[in-house]
């Protein structure tokens, strides 16, 4: 494994599986009385979040206190431009203090990158601007993988904003590399730019029309659409978005009865998703929250402590 | 104050020596050393198998005084122009207060003077502080001792056709020139960083499409000809605007253009890494992008090269890259990457170089004394050029006072030797004389 989760192409199949296996474990730690694991104690691991995130941010905090290592979350939105010191000042300064892991969110795509190249500490991407989040990614693989098992051949539907997803990149990487195929979703200003070509290098594929996928998909991933693009003239209206590219309640019926539903969250009921979709035996909605524990515990587990028994 | 040059390549007119006599050439031919000797030369320089091109000048730099001379002064800017074969720079107005006073513009001027290492000559801000909304005092800077001819809100577009319409109108009364930076602000807006296409989808990086540029050339050379007046297209970077800018040249519109040398050189896929030293805008473009552009500078649809130095403080590219400065060295290396881009692959001989690099800036910014031919009577600002010198570029040794050299490392063909300004070595073996 490479030192840095920085983006899933740090993971070839081996990896993935070898981190969701773990993850299992680590799940039925989670699901113990007494949760705490000794495996990092006497580790620092900062998380050093410039933009708001509650459930990953608390996901990661709780994956590393049930590991024993010493968890300090630094909020530093707006902390550092608007100071006029550099990103680069501003990790350094907290690397300083003797960190052995940063786990960093950032509004910018590639921050992650940048500052692994800048500090000796591990990092860990938890998200960086539009472009990866691979913990996401892992905890979507490991709840399909519960329910569907091998990903291996299925066909997977991502659904929604594209553009700004980092989720979407993420899960293009690690849905190919375990080997299902893909089918993304939207409308054509809410696609990545590129994405034909991308799409062809890559091999998957891509659709306007949400009633032609979904009726032959294992999985359907369906991502957060932020109200304010409206704004930005990607679509005319809400109800007009639901009605060609949401998951509603005539559309959840054309599933086949295995089919599963994910979505990363925070969810907008009705919006892209309506409630009798989220809350339907097929939704992965919590099992991926719950999961988000285990898979940032066994990512913990396979950058600090490396091989040999977990629990 | 007398100067011989001995054998130097005079591009078309095969070796020669030159003589200098205060600032201007006095003969050019066989001349013994002997007689020379005799009428008390100060100063001879060997120019075997060097290349004689008349100094270069540079529509597009920007020097950061006053406001930022932690990035770069108009001293160590004017330096690194001399190191790299200028002998006149055109200094933009984005600076901190913007040129947009005769005051400015002269102050700018006389700083350069100071420096006394290249011509330095002011810009002039097209409207008041870059704003984008009133037009700045055109007409005192053009009557400033400065003699401002270019206009530019170089960083931003002068976005409203109408500003842009009365622009292009009142410098007609003084022979001026607006130099557009062409980047609609609704089609690639601040944030906007990587080039549109596969790889900024996959990066996920605000993208600048090739369309935001060529809306703005397409509009700008029809209000030049609606205005019948002069438009200069700044760092053109796209296919599309190459071909606009043609069409425009053969209906006879007073359009010129540029190219920079990291626009016919480095392309998209150096972002990959998210190394905001490639941050530069327009940002660098794809291979089919740079094979226009080249083939453009050769065929003379872009008029000429210019290299948009745009040195930043360390500090300020060690943002996450959206956050990061756009902008790139380029004085230094334009000779050298011209020569290995251009020449190396034929596109260009040293006479084609010395029109791009001297004689076609010189004529666009209306600067009397450079980019001209080398003759007897003509002023001597010369640059002497070693063809076959292998450069390794190492930003360490740059006079600029900043670092973001996107060259760093890389190995070129071609390099500046010596520069004279007005007779007076301002660099003698590719360093500060």
């Amino acid at each position: 494994m490479k030192r840095h989760l920085l983006s899933m192409n740090d993971l070839d199949r081996q990896g993935i599986l070898a981190i969701l296996d773990t993850a299992e474990t680590m799940h039925d730690v989670q699901r113990r009385e007494v949760k705490k694991l000794p495996t990092l104690r006497g580790r620092t691991v900062v998380n050093l979040f410039f933009e708001d995130s509650t459930r990953t941010r608390s996901s990661f905090e709780i994956a590393g206190k049930w590991l024993s290592a010493d968890v300090i979350n630094i909020s530093a939105k707006g902390s550092s431009t608007s100071k006029g010191e550099s990103l680069r000042d501003t990790v350094r300064t907290v690397a300083a203090m003797g960190v052995d892991g940063l786990v960093i969110r950032h509004g910018a795509s590639g921050a992650a990158h940048q500052v692994a190249q800048w500090v000796d500490a591990v990092v860990i991407n938890a998200g960086d601007g539009l472009h990866e989040h691979p913990t996401q990614a892992l905890l979507d693989a490991y709840s399909m993988r519960q329910r569907l098992g091998d990903l291996q051949g299925l066909h997977v539907a991502i659904v929604g904003d594209l553009t700004h997803s980092r989720v979407l990149r993420s899960n293009l990487i690690c849905l190919k590399t375990l080997g299902a195929h893909v089918t993304v979703v939207a409308p054509p200003t809410l696609m990545p730019s590129g994405i034909e070509t991308w799409a062809r290098s890559d091999g998957f594929d891509t659709s306007y029309d949400l009633d032609a996928v979904l009726p032959g998909v294992d999985a359907v991933m369906m991502l957060r659409v932020q109200r304010e693009r409206m704004s930005g003239g990607y679509f005319p209206t809400a109800r007009e978005y639901t009605v060609g590219y949401g998951l509603t309640r005539e559309r959840l019926r054309t599933l086949q009865k295995h089919t599963v539903i994910c979505h990363p969250g925070p969810m907008n009921r009705g919006l892209e998703i309506a409630a009798d979709a989220a809350d339907a035996a097929q939704s992965l909605v919590l099992d991926q929250v719950s999961a988000g524990v285990a898979v940032r515990m066994s990512v913990l587990y396979h950058l600090f402590a490396g091989e040999g028994s977990v629990a | 104050m007398s100067l011989l040059i001995k054998g130097a390549d005079l591009v078309g007119a095969g070796r020669q020596d030159v003589l200098i006599r205060n600032g201007v050439i006095t003969e050019i031919g066989k001349i013994q050393d002997a007689r020379a000797g005799s009428e008390q030369v100060d100063q001879t320089i060997d120019a075997d198998g060097l290349i004689a091109l008349p100094g270069l000048v540079d529509l597009h730099t920007h020097l950061r005084e006053p406001g930022r001379e932690d990035a770069e002064t108009i001293a160590s800017g004017s330096a690194a122009a001399a190191i790299g074969g200028f002998t006149a720079i055109l200094a933009m107005a984005n600076t901190s207060p913007v040129t947009d006073t005769a005051e400015a513009a002269e102050r700018v001027l006389d700083l350069g003077r100071l420096a006394a290492l290249v011509d330095v000559q002011p810009v002039g801000a097209v409207t008041k502080g870059l704003a984008g909304e009133e037009l700045a005092e055109l007409g005192l800077m053009a009557r400033s001792r400065a003699r401002v001819r270019v206009f530019s809100d170089d960083g931003r577009c002068v976005h409203d056709a109408r500003v842009m319409r009365r622009a292009l109108e009142y410098v007609k009364a003084f022979g001026g020139v607006v130099s557009q930076h062409a980047q609609d602000p609704q089609l690639a807006d601040h944030n906007a960083c990587c080039h549109e296409g596969e790889l900024s989808g996959r990066l996920g990086l605000p993208g600048w499409p090739g369309i935001a540029e060529e809306v703005i050339v397409a509009r700008d050379v029809m209000l030049a000809r609606h205005t019948g007046s002069r438009v200069h297209i700044a760092h053109v970077s796209t296919a599309g605007s190459v071909e606009v800018i043609r069409w425009a040249k053969a209906q006879g519109i007073q359009v010129t253009s540029e190219v920079t040398p990291h626009h016919l050189m480095l392309t998209t896929d150096l972002l990959a890494g998210y190394d905001p030293t490639f941050k530069v805008n327009p940002p660098l473009r794809p291979s089919e992008d740079v094979e226009a552009l080249r083939a453009a500078l050769a065929d003379g649809t872009i008029d000429a090269v210019a290299t948009d130095h745009a040195p930043h403080a360390r500090h300020d590219k060690e943002h996450a890259f959206v956050d990061a400065a756009p902008g790139m060295l380029g004085l230094e290396t334009a000779l050298s990457v011209v020569s290995d881009v251009m020449v190396g692959s034929g596109l260009l001989d040293w006479a084609g170089v010395a029109q791009v690099m001297s004689m076609r800036p010189a004529r666009i910014a209306g600067l009397s004394g450079h980019g001209r031919p080398i003759a007897v009577g003509e002023p001597a600002n010369l640059t002497l050029v070693d063809p076959s010198a292998t450069v390794t570029v190492d930003r360490d040794l740059s006079m600029s006072l900043s670092r973001n050299n996107p060259w760093h490392g890389r190995q070129l063909t071609g390099a500046v030797h010596a520069t004279l300004l007005r007779g007076l070595p301002t660099v003698l073996k590719g360093a500060l004389a």
